[in-house]
């Protein structure tokens, strides 16, 4: 459970476990093809990192927002608007080293912004003011010419070409998603642990408690959507690198619907669920296609949703934690398992 | 305001702020056709212990929360130490030094006992939003493992919660109520179902409570609270029923009537 420990992370750090993802991550370019590097990596780290947005504002705040592909999408359009596209609208060719802190920063201030809207719904409610707010911005971007040049959106979305390397080929833009991700689940893992994090799993379980403790329970929710806008925004701009384009499509209720299944597929429970369900996702819909036709997907993904939500509420890192005991049947280490709950 | 007040800080403060802890003025509270309180006015004095008394349903616990802010009342005023504060959110009450226990326990049982005591002591210091780890030095921790010993709980300190018994739960109540730097504390039935031992064991921390800190009791036993408090309210369907000293309550003929008809039903 979340105990507040501040030696228990470093111990928990170097388990061999995580050594060895970490060279088969790093090592995967090198025996994989530019398909599997590009296609199915990096686009599972991004999909990963903006569900990671979420599963700190779910897991952590309790606080289950449909609006953090918005907060992502608006990342996209700005760099297409602030920096260059190829349609010819805006494209105002900021420098990289002023657009991209401040595509951050501005997405995130977003995310505060339909956090300070959201947050005195609760459950149920949280996700239909989310929602709305993700469809009225959906249909915003549509029809408005003047600012999100309306259905066609932006094309030719590059990114810059910093210290002589292409970000957008395949290898260079996998390890630059690789070290985002790498970052971000650090930085929630960690964070989760501090003060503030410790405060908002205490709001997300009591809120009228901590209330009477002195703290600001709004402020303290906000800030978390900040936080997780931070995430968003940065996962965002890769999304729109990684397309070249982004257009109403890019940010419409469906994909939103997606990052919600790969997040609680994932697991909310800790923050490598994210990217298992991103993982589970792509791969899902790159070879699920070659069994049956693009019409099922739909049906695919909400079947398996619905099978691992039936006998895992806590998703796939769920599951592996039922299963792992039976794996390894070293009696004296599942009782002291079993024992710490 | 730097970080928690140490005692000096608080006794200066209270003499500075005025005579009264706790000042209530025609309070009401309407739930929708119900009036759970009706023109409740009281005073507590800096430093006084109160007990409330009154039967089931007679608005005590309703009362404490129009004092916190958990509710605010219908009409009326709160003022604390001497500041009109009926407009500002339970926290920022919690801030100038008001603090409560909650008649059943609202705790984090997921979380260790020093952990509660540690969010309860951050709560009403800096750096509530600090994205750093609380050092193996912080000074708060030291807060918290002062305060768990000193509501007795300092051989279960690293248990969580949810696996104390119920009256260390209460305790643990008691001890959130206590950090920081408290001038007045509402505790809701800090005793309801603790065993005698218990009992005496809460009388003790009650009692080692530093006398500058006012607190008001709800408690139905009332040797407990005869004992205890220095001045008594007793309600009854939402208004204030009777006012005085232990001694004067416990000779009334209408007191004694009342409570003792009551108590069976
Ligand atoms: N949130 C609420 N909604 C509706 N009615 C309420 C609410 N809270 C309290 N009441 C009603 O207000 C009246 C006073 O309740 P209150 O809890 O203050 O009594 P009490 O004196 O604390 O009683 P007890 O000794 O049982 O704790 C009761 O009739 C109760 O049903
Ligand atoms: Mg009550």
């Amino acid at each position: 459970m979340w105990r507040f420990d501040p030696d228990s992370f470093r111990a928990s750090q170097v388990r061999p476990g995580v050594i060895v993802v970490a060279v088969a991550l790093l090592a995967y370019p090198l025996i994989a093809t530019n398909f599997f590097i590009f296609q199915i990596g990096a686009y599972s780290l991004l999909l990963g990192t903006v569900a990671l947005s979420l599963m700190m504002l779910a897991g952590y705040g309790g606080m289950v927002s449909l609006a953090q592909l918005t907060v992502a999408g608006f990342g996209g359009y700005m760099m297409a608007i602030f920096g260059t596209n190829s349609v010819d609208v805006h494209g105002f060719g900021w420098p990289w080293w002023v657009l991209i802190p401040s595509v951050i920063l501005a997405s995130a201030t977003l995310s505060a912004l339909i956090g300070a809207i959201s947050v005195r719904t609760e459950g149920i409610y949280t996700i239909m003011i989310t929602l709305a707010i993700a469809v009225a911005f959906f249909y915003f971007t549509r029809q408005n010419y003047a600012a999100f040049n309306g259905f066609t959106g932006f094309a030719g979305v590059e990114p810059p070409q910093v210290f002589g390397v292409n970000w957008r080929a395949p290898v260079p833009f996998y390890y630059l998603a690789l070290a985002i991700a790498a970052f971000f689940y650090f930085a929630v893992l960690y964070g989760s642990r501090t003060t503030y994090g410790l405060a908002l799993q205490a709001v997300r379980d009591n809120s009228r408690r901590m209330n009477s403790l002195g703290y600001d329970v709004t402020a303290i929710r906000v800030f978390a959507y900040f936080l997780s806008g931070l995430i968003a925004g940065t996962a965002g701009i890769m999304l729109v690198w990684f397309n070249g384009r982004i257009s109403p499509g890019s940010i419409s209720v469906s994909v939103a619907i997606d990052i919600l299944v790969i997040a609680v597929v994932g697991g909310l429970r800790h923050p490598i669920g994210p990217f298992i369900g991103a993982l589970a996702f792509v791969l899902l819909e790159n070879f699920a296609i070659d069994l049956i036709d693009r019409e099922r997907f739909n049906t695919v993904i909400g079947l398996v949703f619905l099978f691992i939500i039936f006998f895992s509420p806590d998703g796939i890192l769920g599951l592996w934690e039922r299963i792992r005991p039976h794996l390894m049947r070293k009696p004296n280490v599942a009782r002291s398992d079993g024992a710490r709950k | 305001m730097n970080k928690t007040l140490n005692r000096a800080d608080a006794l200066s403060l209270l003499q500075s702020s005025g005579q009264y802890a706790l000042e209530l003025e025609a309070i009401s509270r309407h739930f929708g056709a119900l009036v759970a309180l009706a023109d409740i006015n009281l005073s507590v004095k800096a430093g006084e212990r109160h007990a409330v008394l009154g039967s089931n349903g007679a608005g005590k616990t309703t009362l404490f929360n129009a004092i916190t802010g958990d509710f605010a009342p219908t009409t009326g005023r709160v003022r604390l130490f001497g500041e009109d504060v009926t407009d500002l959110p339970a926290y920022e009450r919690i801030r100038r030094g008001l603090r409560r226990t909650y008649q059943i326990s609202l705790l984090f049982e997921n979380l260790s006992v020093l952990d509660n005591l540690y969010l309860a002591c951050r709560g009403v210091s800096r750096n509530r939003f600090a994205l750093r780890r609380p050092r193996r030095d912080d000074a708060l921790m030291a807060s918290a493992e002062t305060l768990a010993a000193a509501v007795h709980l300092e051989t279960v300190r690293d248990t969580p919660v949810g696996e104390l018994s119920h009256g260390q739960q209460r305790q643990l109540e008691i001890g959130l109520a206590l950090s920081g730097a408290p001038r007045l504390i509402l505790f809701d039935e800090p005793a309801a179902g603790l065993s005698p031992g218990e009992r005496a064991e809460l009388v003790d921390i009650l009692n080692s409570i530093p006398s500058h800190i006012a607190y008001i009791l709800i408690e139905h036993d009332m040797d407990v609270a005869l004992r205890v408090a220095e001045r008594v309210t007793m309600m009854h369907n939402g208004r204030v029923f009777k006012q005085g000293t232990p001694d004067e309550i416990e000779n009334d003929a209408q007191v004694q009537e009342l409570y003792l008809g009551d108590h069976h039903g």
